[in-house]
Order: structure tokens, then sequence, then C-alpha cells
């Protein structure tokens, strides 16, 4: 329990570091969101009064305060472009991202692992020069090239999916599983590779490993001193690697999304930063802050449970 | 372990067979009534007398009327209102509202609603006026179901600015929720994602053909070509001509037109060296737009000579193109009577979203470097244009299209008057100022019609900027819709596409 209450105050203490970031780095950047909504029909006296309603004409640190005392209330201000509220305007993007995301993450455990078993068993056999090969040649493919590849052979060719026809998850969400399947998949291709070769490089470390061979003296046959002892112990470094990916998936989700013109985070953190809606933009870095320290967090505590080595 | 495998095994099966059913019934169908139309941005407001960027406003065209509404050879007709009457004196416009107009929740459109949207548009409430032509209002009134509105002198533009978009009174929050008598009305809006809109079945004139209209948000432009191939989207305004070419030969029909807008190398006219007439000359005289518009563009688009363009009639001259046909002999000799006998180095600020102008930049590059000039582009972000080019007016050099908000030539000539707030490139010329003050205060059109071009004129030769072209708009439409018209100004009429019986 204190582990966790640790973890969680660390935890925290980033997102606050992170926001301090984020909020004071905007005031030195140029561009000003008033003059970005008023475009060329910008006159001196009317960038003021835009400025005074924004509040852009109190101190930083007032404004900071200010901001800061929301969030933790969970009011995130309103968008400058859309008069909305940040929270009710990025509801439904965040669901996309991470529905994106968490499908990525699905179909990256359910192939990558038999798949690393299965080369783990098959070790140096020709079945396994060839995925061994395949592997270090996909892992080198960044997602938005083979998303790009993707749209082109599944959405245009063989006409499994229309790019560019993303239906909303609330409209339906079948429909909408149906199209994040193709970049879900291009966000997972590359994690594949990585997850098989881990844990197959794992798998095969670890039967070398004393316990193994006294495991088989012991009388155990191959299937089990292989399923209850060496993939156990193997596992753990992989789950690590995934919990880091979690992150990298997110952040890579919200490239992808511009492959397949996706409308999630990515495309709305975009077009805020070039329209200088702060309270968006901030609102997003912080929440994908968010995201990557809670992953973060599971794994430390995965790891935890899988390791009794690791004590609380 | 075997658990998992069949887990595994079922889920990826279950996501695929999602994945296949999701794709079958999105085809679209021919001749629906129904359309899917890209467009490059997002709304930046839906609010209509505060909405400023030209995409947004093409589009709240089919939401919003005025009085008046513009045809598409941007003449004038009366829309909300059913007359109207001018005053011999040219003072006091009186417009007779039509019968029974609805907004779009119901209500009917009463002289009240139009005497508070003209309130709202004459103070924003910094002393400004939204329009600059309701400065000259000096009453306004009801009579009936007459609005009279006087001026403080004759205005022949005046009417132009009666397109105002007419909304219910007291209304603040058009802009999460807009409501006007056009043909479409909003459903819904999804930022960066879509909006949503539907056939206005009161509609008081020819109502719309096809009933519901998705505008999608396609902001890569890039993917447009696939989006269009794919049927993710019908339709899509700003083709590049490149993109063009991909799109030959499949289900869509590619029209052609004018981006109407002005493409110039602008040059700030109070640094060094552009401070000189002949150094901006000389520039002119170097840069061969024929060229740029045969290698960039396809040999698309209109050469342009002053800061006005072909969609403006009576206005436009098509002489000032010639002035300043290629010369490297004369530019070199204008620039060594300049001072600058081995050329000088300078930055062109191009904003980086708009590639038409990189391309465009890149020619001027390489045509400058014939007469020693080293000219070198500096891509920024269009909010920093906005700020630092535009508003902070501190560049050298940036290559834009200048657009008219309305079809006034004021709308076009206004920014060159030395003391406009929207004079980004510091031009300063008395005569100028002069023609210009006289253009306005004329009653009689041809009158000021020639100053006017008077002020074009001087524009030209005094080579306030390097003026290239009026761009070719090229369009997407898929084969089973028809009825797509340009306009002389920034409009998308959705209203007119029809589905091909």
């Amino acid at each position: 329990m204190k582990y966790v209450i640790k973890k969680v105050t660390t935890m925290i203490i980033t997102l606050f570091f992170v926001s301090v970031l984020v909020f004071f780095s905007f005031s030195l950047i140029p561009g000003n969101p008033a003059i970005s909504k008023l475009g060329t029909e910008a006159t001196p006296e009317r960038i003021a009064a835009l400025e005074h309603e924004m509040g852009l004409d109190r101190p930083l640190l007032e404004r900071f305060g200010n901001w800061i005392l929301g969030v933790v209330r969970g009011d995130f201000g309103t968008s400058y472009s859309y008069s909305q509220s940040v929270t009710g305007l990025l509801a439904e993007k965040i669901g996309t991202t991470l529905l994106l995301s968490v499908m990525a993450i699905i179909i990256c455990v359910i192939i990558a692992i038999p798949l690393g078993i299965f080369m783990a068993r098959k070790s140096d056999s020709k079945l396994d020069i060839i995925l061994s090969g395949a592997n270090q040649l996909i892992m080198a493919v960044p997602s938005f090239f083979s998303g790009i590849l993707i749209t082109l052979i599944f959405g245009i060719v063989f006409r499994l999916f229309t790019p560019g026809l993303f239906v909303s998850y609330h409209t339906n969400f079948f429909k909408c599983i149906g199209y994040l399947f193709f970049p879900a998949f291009s966000i997972a291709l590359p994690k594949i590779s990585m997850v098989s070769k881990l844990l197959k490089d794992n798998v095969l470390k670890e039967s070398e490993k004393e316990y193994v061979r006294t495991a088989y003296s012991r009388g155990n046959a191959t299937k089990t001193v292989f399923y209850k002892h060496v993939l156990g112990n193997a596992l753990i470094p992989v789950i690590t690697f995934l919990g880091m990916t979690f992150a990298d998936i997110i952040a890579g989700s919200i490239i992808v999304e511009q492959v397949f013109s996706i409308p999630g985070l990515g495309r709305i953190l975009l077009t805020s930063i070039s329209g200088r809606d702060y309270p968006v933009i901030e609102a997003i870095i912080l929440l994908l802050a968010f995201f990557v320290v809670l992953s973060n967090l599971i794994v430390d505590l995965l790891y935890h449970k899988f390791d009794p080595r690791i004590h609380v | 372990m075997k658990r998992f495998k069949m887990l595994a095994l079922l889920l990826v099966s279950a996501m695929m067979t999602v994945a296949l059913c999701g794709c079958g019934g999105d085809k679209t169908e021919g001749g629906s009534s129904k359309i899917t139309i890209g467009i490059p941005q997002d709304l930046d407001c839906l609010d209509p007398h505060t909405a400023v960027a030209a995409g947004t406003k093409e589009i709240l065209f089919n939401i919003y009327e005025g009085l008046m509404k513009t045809d598409s050879d941007g003449n004038l007709f009366p829309a909300v209102a059913e007359s109207y009457s001018v005053s011999d004196d040219g003072l006091t416009y009186r417009f007779t509202l039509r019968d029974k107009v609805k907004f779009h929740n119901d209500q009917t459109v009463t002289a009240d609603d139009v005497l508070y949207c003209i309130k709202r548009n004459a103070d924003d409430g910094t002393g400004n006026a939204l329009i600059s032509a309701f400065l000259n209002i000096v009453d306004y009134y009801a009579e009936g179901k007459d609005i009279v509105i006087v001026l403080s002198e004759p205005n022949p533009d005046f009417l132009q600015s009666m397109t105002m978009a007419i909304t219910p009174k007291d209304k603040t929050d058009l802009d999460t929720d807009p409501v006007g008598t056009g043909p479409y009305k909003f459903v819904s809006r999804s930022p960066q994602e879509n909006v949503i809109l539907k056939r206005f079945d009161a509609y008081w004139g020819e109502k719309a053909n096809i009933e519901d209209v998705t505008l999608k948000i396609c902001s890569n432009a890039d993917s447009i070509v696939i989006d269009l191939k794919a049927g993710a989207v019908d339709t899509f305004c700003r083709i590049r001509t490149s993109q063009v070419m991909q799109l030959q030969g499949s289900d869509f029909a590619i029209l052609e037109g004018t981006m109407n807008l002005v493409q110039a190398m602008y040059l700030n006219n109070a640094v060094k060296p552009f401070d000189d007439v002949r150094v901006r000359q000389a520039l002119s005289y170097a840069v061969d737009a024929d060229e740029i518009i045969d290698l960039s563009f396809d040999g698309k688009g209109t050469k342009l000579g002053s800061s006005m363009f072909p969609a403006f009639g009576k206005y436009y001259i098509p002489e000032t193109a010639d002035v300043y046909n290629q010369d490297l002999d004369k530019a070199k000799a204008l620039l060594a009577e300049a001072g600058y006998p081995n050329g000088f180095s300078f930055a062109i600020k191009v904003p980086s979203n708009y590639q038409p102008h990189i391309d465009t930049a890149q020619v001027v590059v390489e045509q400058l470097k014939k007469v020693g000039v080293t000219a070198t582009i500096e891509l920024i972000e269009w909010d920093s244009w906005l700020s630092d080019v535009y508003s902070g007016r501190d560049f050298e050099a940036t290559m834009v299209g200048v657009d008219a908000s309305n079809m006034t030539a004021r709308a076009m000539l206004e920014r060159f008057v030395s003391t406009s707030s929207k004079n980004f490139i510091n031009f300063s010329n008395a005569e100028y100022d002069e023609k210009f003050a006289a253009a306005i205060a004329s009653v009689d059109v041809d009158e000021q019609t020639k100053y006017y071009k008077e002020c074009e004129w001087i524009l030209t030769n005094d080579a306030a900027n390097v003026y290239i072209q009026d761009l070719a708009e090229f369009v997407a439409l898929r084969n089973n819709y028809t009825g797509y018209e340009f306009y002389p100004i920034y409009v998308m009429d959705i209203a007119k596409i029809k589905p091909v019986k």
C-alpha cells in the first residue's frame, strides 16, 4: 500500500511539472490566440477586446493559478476556437484515440506472444530464420508508412475498408471498430516484431538457466517446464516493455490518425497548436502525460505482482 | 495456455469480421439525396458576424442570408428583403421585408431582428464597426415592414454590406447554435471531424436539391485523392494541379474556376531596400509570372498586374499585367540606379500551409538570381504569419494571396491607404490616398470606377508588390452530382448541387 501511495505521489508531482512546462512554454513561442482568431480582420482595438475576453490581459502567474485551480476541479476552461468547454470537446476524441491505442495493444499482445513462443520453440529452424528476417524488416518500418501501404492495399485494392470514412463510436460502435482495425494494426505491426523478438530471446535465455535443468531432472515433461517455469520468467521483461510501448502507441496513434483521417486527439492537437488554442493544447498534453504516467504505474504494479522479489 | 490461444484466435477473428462487415454498406449510393463535401479546414466560428476565415464564410453562405444576397455573377438580389429603394440623393435606403421568411428555429423574421443585426455590426463594443461601411450610418429605424437606413454621405457600395447575415434578435450563442434563414440549417458539428447540415424545408426561395450534407474536414491534403477515390468524400474544392492528374479518368468531373485572389510577393514598402520604388520595379521586371504559371501550375492561372482580379469585371484592368513583362536588362539597370549594382539579399516569408505560394516562391527565388538578387524562403506557420507579418508588419517580403471579403473594389483597395490598419505592406502614396478618398466619396458609379482604376494604376506604376496571378481553382465533383457553380467571391453554394437523375 505504501508503495502505491509513493508511486501515486510521484505521478502527481510529474503531472504538475508537465503542466508548468506546457503553460509557460506557450507563452514564450510567437503567435497569439486573439490574432489567430481575428485573422486578417484584426485591428489593435479588436485584439485588445478579444484578449480581455479570453483573459489574456491578466498577469501570467494569475492565469496559471486560475487554470491549475480549474484543472484540479476538473474544469479545463473553454476552447478559444470552438467556444465549447474543453472537457466536452475532448471527451469523444479521447475515446477515439484510446480505443485505437487499446486495440493496437490487444492486437500486439495476441499476435506477438504466441508468435514469440512459436519462434522460440522452432529456433534455428528455417522457418525461424525467415520469421526473424521478416521481423527485422517490419521493426524498421514506421507505422505511418505501413499505414499508407495498408490504406493502399486493403483500402483501395481490396476495398476492405473505405479510407477516410471514419464512423464515430457514438454513431456505430462496430463500424468504428471495423474502421479502426487497420490503423490499429499498422500501429501494432512494428511493436509485434519487437515484442515477439524480445519474448523469443528471453525464452531462449531462460531455457539455459539451471533451474530449467533441475525441473527436467525432476521428471517434468517438456511442456510443463516450458509453460510453468520458463514462460513465466520470460514474460516479466516483456510486460515492462509493453508498458513502455503503450505510451509509445498513444504517441504513435496521433501520427497514424493523420494517415487514416481519424478525428482523434492527434488532429485536434495539431490544429489547436497552429490556432494557439491554449486551453485545448494544455488539456491534451496534460492528458497524454497522464496516460504515460498511468501506464508506467500499472506496469510497476504488475511487475510487482509477477515478480515477488520486488518488495513492498 | 491453450485457452489463451483460443481466446486470442477468437478475438482476432472477431475483429476481422467486424472490420469486414463494417465496410460493406459504406459505398455512396448513386443519385442519393445526400452528399459528403470535403473541406480543407474546420470552421473557425459559426457566428456570421464575427467569422473571418474565407473558408468559413463560404460555408456559412448556405446557412445565413442578408437582406441582399450575391448571385454567381456577383450581382446582388433581394433575399430577406423583398425589394429596396434608394433615395435620389443616395442617402436613404428603404428595404421592404419579404413576407413570412422563417428562421431555422421557426420564428418569422421581423424588422426588430434586422435592426438588432445592424446595431451589432455597427458597433463591436470597442467603438469600431464590424462592417466598416456601417460607420456611415446616422440613423436606422423600422416603419412597419420597412427598414430605413440613413447615411451621412452617399456610398454606391453600401448595398454590398447589406449581405450582412440576418439572425434572430438577442441570440448571442450563434457560435454554438447557428440560426439563419438560408437554404440549409445547421444540425451538429464535431470539431475537426465534420459539420452536418440539413435542407431547410421552410426556405422562402428555391429549395436546395440535396437533403443531407456532411462537410467532412480533410485537413490532410495528401490523402484527399484517396478519400475521393475510395468514396469517403464526393466533392472537394481545392484540388491541386498534381492531384488533378491523379484524378483524371476516374469517376470525377474536374471543374476549373479561379480562386479570386491576388497572389503576389507582397513587399514591405517601409523597409530597405523596398522603400525605393526602383528596387520594387526592378523585382517586378525580374519576375516572370507566365513562367511561374507554366512551371508550377500547368499553365492554369491569370497573370495579374495590380490588386484586382478578373471576377471584379468593371474594376479589373487587364493591361496592368503587361506593364512589367520580364526584362532582365531593365531590372539590372534599375537596381544599379538605386545603388544595388551587385544585388542584395532578403527573405520571403511564406505560410507553410499554402503549397501554391511555396511553389511560386521557389520559382521566384530562381528568377531573382538572374539579376543578382538572393532571396531565401522562410516558411512560417499561418498563426505566426498573422501575428508577425500581418499585424506586426515584421517582414521584408511575403508570398500570399489576398482576397476580397465582398464584391466591392473597396474591399481590395482600402488596405493600401497609408493609414489603414490593414495596410500590412506599409504602402504610402499621397496621391493614392487622395484618389481612394475621392472614390469613396463619389455618388456616381462611373466616376467612382474611374477613381478606383486610377488607384490600381498607382499600385502598378509604383510596383507596390510583385504581382503574380489569380490562381486557378479545381473542383472535383463525383459524376453522380452536377450543378456546382463558381462565384466571384468565396462561396460554395451547396443548394445548387444536385444528383444526376
